[in-house]
């Protein structure tokens, strides 16, 4: 088991089993976003409140999930990279942290763009969840600074992920504690004891979306990280050569 | 100052490391002053910029006086671990035979005891300017109380972060200042709720948990970000 791990974090199999991977992520991701984009756009009908506002949620909602998720892999990452000094996963976290900005940065994008119909502005500071999600990506933004305050990688990376660790325990305390400041933000839809109050023909192209958004995250990811680890082991003897190798073909 | 006995008790050692930051600190009082300075000068920026109104003052009160006494907090710890990290006796610490977090300890309640309890002393004086009645005056000294004690814990783990690094101030604040919204919102919040005649029990116990829980895990974060820092 321990032996099968450390051969597949060895850097140089997992540069030749990325691409590989990708298309994994990539087909279904693909094809769910087309079925999402379609279903959501053309077969779900008007929200009776909202009009056609709502269809931001296949967009906003997949998103400010993401932006969650990525940062549970960034602090993981970069838990099992502190304790058992796996090089590959410290190239993960350092991988995952710029898109989890991204995602965090649509997710408030979209919702503010939402905002602008339902609450007549573009930003409301009494929702707890845009404000907490603005937090979120001020929360990436010191996670990047610090790793590119520090030239020596791996200082960088044991030193962001004790921020990464120290920001995993106080991310939910910053979310529920904004949560305290009265809501206008829309009740849970999804994640409720009574299951979703959503119609089937809005909730299964949401559904589509979060499992697309999901897995093209996932081949980013993966392109991600093998670029980082070929910039990682730029000196190393594998990718000299690797590229002598192929210099040699042409 | 650690006495030269082969393992000094740890108590000891926090103590000892905790009265070396305290004397420092006595012999260089512009180091303690200056934050105090800046929080006094950060809360009468806001009247003159938005206006004296009795109305607003009174409103924006609590806000101010937590922000402000937020950012000197910051203030004051870029130069938590700088000093020793320079001089080498960060060095000695390291080495130690004493667990690294418990000097860490020692050193932040040096720190809460040259910045944060004289921010708790003076924020009546500056308290009164912004016409605040004297029970809500209580609160604020409380919530900053419990809230100052976090800051420095949490501000630590930044510092160690930081420390031997160009440009650090720029750095640490954008480090800690999203960690320490939950210390700002309770405490800000608390004292508006109570100045517009409010039960504040809720916020103050958050703020006490919130104080046991980084006085308690902080330290081992800090001890962390040490080694790496000065690998």
């Amino acid at each position: 088991m321990w032996k099968f791990i450390h051969k597949l974090a060895s850097p140089p199999h997992f540069y030749n089993l990325a691409p590989k991977l990708v298309p994994w992520f990539t087909v279904p991701g693909v094809l769910l976003v087309a079925y999402g984009v379609y279903a959501g756009l053309f077969l779900a009908p008007a929200d009776y409140q909202q009009g056609d506002a709502f269809r931001i949620i296949y967009i906003h909602v997949p998103s400010a999930y993401l932006s969650m998720m990525a940062y549970m892999i960034m602090a993981v990452s970069a838990a099992i990279g502190l304790i058992w000094r796996i090089k590959l996963s410290h190239a993960v976290a350092a991988a995952a942290a710029p898109l989890g900005a991204w995602f965090t940065f649509l997710a408030l994008a979209t919702g503010s763009i939402w905002g602008r119909p339902m609450w007549g502005t573009w930003w409301e500071w009494g929702d707890p969840r845009l404000t907490s999600e603005l937090i979120m990506l001020f929360v990436y933004f010191g996670y990047m600074a610090l790793r590119a305050a520090i030239d020596d990688t791996a200082k960088a990376d044991k030193a962001s992920a004790v921020l990464a660790l120290v920001g995993a325990v106080n991310v939910p305390i910053i979310h529920f504690s904004v949560e305290w400041w009265s809501s206008l933000h829309q009740g849970a839809t999804l994640l409720r004891k009574d299951g979703p109050a959503m119609d089937p023909s809005m909730l299964y192209p949401l559904l589509a979306m979060i499992l697309a958004f999901t897995f093209l995250f996932g081949a980013l990811l993966t392109r991600r990280i093998r670029t980082e680890v070929l910039f990682r082991e730029r000196r190393t003897r594998w990718v000299k050569d690797m590229v002598l190798s192929a210099k040699g073909r042409n | 100052m650690i006495e030269e006995t082969d393992t000094p008790g740890v108590m000891k050692a926090m103590a000892a490391v905790a009265k070396r930051d305290l004397v420092l600190a006595w012999k260089r009082p512009g180091d303690v002053l200056n934050p105090l300075f800046f929080f006094a000068m950060v809360a009468t920026l806001f009247p003159l910029a938005v206006g004296p109104s009795n109305e607003q003052l009174e409103f924006s009160g609590p806000g101010v006086l937590w922000t402000a006494a937020l950012l000197a907090t910051l203030l004051s710890l870029n130069s938590l671990f700088v000093t020793d990290f320079e001089d080498g006796s960060l060095d000695q610490m390291l080495v130690s035979s004493v667990p690294l977090p418990a000097l860490v300890l020692g050193k932040s309640i040096a720190h809460w005891l040259t910045s944060g309890l004289p921010l708790v002393i003076i924020s009546p004086v500056v308290a009164i300017t912004f016409r605040m009645p004297s029970s809500v005056t209580g609160v604020l000294m409380l919530t900053l109380l419990l809230g100052t004690v976090s800051l420095s814990m949490l501000g630590s783990i930044g510092a160690a972060l930081t420390v031997g690094l160009h440009r650090a101030t720029a750095l640490l604040s954008l480090l800690i200042l999203p960690l320490a919204m939950p210390v700002l919102i309770f405490g800000a919040r608390t004292v508006s709720l109570v100045a517009s005649g409010d039960i504040v029990a809720g916020g103050l116990y958050f703020l006490a948990a919130y104080a046991v829980l980084v006085v308690s895990l902080a330290p081992f974060a800090t001890a962390a970000a040490l080694r790496i820092s000065n690998e």
